[in-house]
């Protein structure tokens, strides 16, 4: 699998992504400019970081989704290319079009850095073939803006197509308010497209990706792509 | 020619900081405050237009491609010379 990583001004999760893929996939990533019209044609897997790109001006993520490289990124997403979007990266594909919804402050304001339980809710996709519906995982999240808001139409569309990836969740699996960080509609933490190709997500599974961090629960996400992708 | 761009947020949208700014006009002793919106307010300066009614359709064109998320917000556009 061949696997390409973003880098906007102001993102900082570009090298931790680029590490957690290289595990799993044994081979170097390329680290692909903001600036840049164009992605190499072999890319298998697109993955779009976090940070603060552009020190979030305006709205996190918005100056980003209309960079010049975000263009060519549509273009693949369109093809079928694979694109992960953990936080940062999440704000800015949502900014871009190509997932729905957006990510809002906070519930109680704060920025909020701590692991969290998520509850796995599909395992069909290439990011999540090697989890179970219902695991519960253990990844970080770090975020001020992670609050997911959509429409009551979108929530709709998104929980009858199963395209709801991952549930904020305490250590049980139990779905509740109290287990809410940020206060997401639904507790989503993560979500896909109609196809299942573009995943966005605020956790970050590369943050515990080896055990040698505290954590692998995210390295199986990796594992997955490079398994369906290779 | 100037427009001026205000940017808020669209009802039923749970405004967190409006809340808070909300909290804090009770505290210092307002407690006839009974809601606050926070939005933002964006000047675009466009001094080769002479047109109003074209600058008015460009800024608009700006905001839903950029200076506001239609998802949650509303905007008006005003321009003035």
């Amino acid at each position: 699998m061949r696997a390409g990583v973003i880098v906007f001004p102001g993102s900082n999760c570009d090298r931790d992504i680029a590490v957690a893929l290289e595990q799993s996939t044994g081979k170097p990533t390329t680290m692909i400019w903001h600036q840049d019209t164009d992605l190499p044609s072999d890319l298998d897997l697109i993955a779009v970081p976090g940070g603060f790109s552009y020190g979030d001006y305006l709205r996190c993520g918005a100056m980003a989704a209309h960079s010049p490289i975000m263009r060519e990124v549509k273009r693949r997403a369109d093809q079928g290319t694979r694109v992960l979007a953990v936080c940062n990266g999440f704000q800015v594909i949502t900014e871009a079009g190509l997932l729905p919804g957006v990510l809002m402050r906070n519930k109680d304001l704060r920025f909020i850095c701590r692991d969290v339980h998520l509850k796995v809710e599909d395992s069909q996709s290439a990011f999540t073939a090697k989890y179970k519906v219902g695991d519960v995982i253990r990844v970080p999240i770090a975020h001020a803006e992670g609050n997911y808001f959509a429409d009551a139409e979108i929530l709709k569309e998104l929980e009858s197509e199963g395209r709801v990836a991952f549930r904020y969740c305490n250590d049980e699996g139990e779905v509740t308010d109290a287990a809410n960080p940020n206060g997401s509609r639904n507790n989503i933490a993560g979500i896909f497209n109609k196809s299942r190709t573009v995943l966005g997500m605020m956790p970050h599974p590369e943050r515990l990706a080896d055990k040698k961090l505290g954590g692998n629960d995210g390295r199986a996400m990796f594992d997955a792509l490079v398994e369906t992708l290779a | 020619m100037k427009a001026k761009v205000h940017i808020t947020l669209k009802n039923g949208v749970l405004d967190p900081q409006g809340k808070a700014v909300e909290h804090a006009l009770h505290g210092l002793g307002f407690p006839e405050v009974a809601g606050v919106r926070q939005g933002k307010y964006i000047e675009v300066d466009l001094p080769k237009q002479k047109d109003k009614a074209q600058a008015k359709a460009d800024v608009e064109k700006m905001c839903k491609s950029l200076l506001a998320n239609t998802v949650i917000e509303n905007f008006s556009v005003e321009v003035v010379d």
